[in-house]
């Protein structure tokens, strides 16, 4: 019988962030930072609707989507009523503070300074219209899909 | 479990090598620990981590998360990383004699 062995650790992941919605961008920063406090190398490549998270003037008003999502629990119709996005954002931020998860914008700064490197899509960057200058002092640089793929060399790739 | 010689005297570690009984830590396990881990000599940000992480843990009865130590501790999460960079609250709760943070943050 062959002989058991450990898998090998994950030791790098680069991971892709393309949803622009509070729920839709937590799970990548939670995974990026959770890679780098394992002593992994991290990088984070946000692109559409993912750049939100890293766009100066929206970073700080990302918001829950309340419509469409069948696991909110409420009817689609509710969801739409003015104001509920704001409401169900507001309570989930709560929730999160209470368990030591930081607003976006904090989150963003507190992973750059793990060491993990954020790059923003160049594709993206020209579909929307953007520039360096719209983007948070902790993004790297605007980075094509090539220059993403160069620096996920040896590791993990994982779309959020 | 496991049972270890550090500093010359036998402890209880568990099977990721953090300490099962906090008072069995001394702060020259923790000076062996670190140069066993690649870490080596254990600077005065080092022991400040340390002693912050055991301070914590001791009032709290849970380690700190990065987050909570680049706000309180007086050293930033960048130093946190040059100081421990295979991940610092777990790094530093293993050479402060102190469970394994839990958590996902």
């Amino acid at each position: 019988m062959p002989e058991k062995t450990e898998p090998e650790k994950i030791s790098k992941v680069s991971i892709i962030i393309s949803k622009g919605s509070l729920e839709g961008i937590y799970p990548g920063l939670i995974m990026a930072n959770g890679a780098r406090a394992e002593g992994m190398e991290a990088n984070l490549f946000f692109t559409f609707f993912g750049l939100d998270a890293i766009h100066r003037n929206r970073i700080d008003h990302i918001k829950v989507a309340t419509v469409g999502n069948p696991a909110m629990h409420i009817p689609t119709l509710l969801g739409g009523l003015p104001g509920m996005s704001a409401l169900a954002t507001h309570m989930m931020s709560k929730k999160m503070e209470d368990l030591d998860i930081p607003p976006i914008h904090e989150f963003i700064e507190m992973i750059s300074d793990t060491g993990a490197g954020l790059y923003a899509c160049q594709a993206s960057v020209d579909m929307f219209g953007l520039t360096r200058e719209d983007f948070v002092a902790e993004v790297k640089d605007i980075i094509t899909v090539g220059d993403f793929y160069d620096l996920a060399a040896g590791g993990q790739i994982i779309f959020t | 479990m496991s049972t270890a010689t550090l500093a010359g005297t036998q402890v209880t570690l568990n099977a990721e090598g953090f300490f099962d009984d906090p008072t069995q830590w001394t702060r020259d396990m923790a000076v062996e620990m670190a140069a066993a881990d690649g870490i080596g000599t254990l600077t005065d940000g080092h022991w400040k981590v340390i002693e912050f992480m055991r301070r914590e843990f001791l009032e709290k009865g849970a380690g700190p998360t990065v987050r909570m130590l680049g706000k309180v501790s007086g050293v930033s999460i960048k130093e946190l990383y040059q100081l421990f960079p295979k991940g610092p609250a777990k790094t530093a709760a293993r050479l402060a004699g102190i469970p394994k943070p839990k958590g996902c943050i």
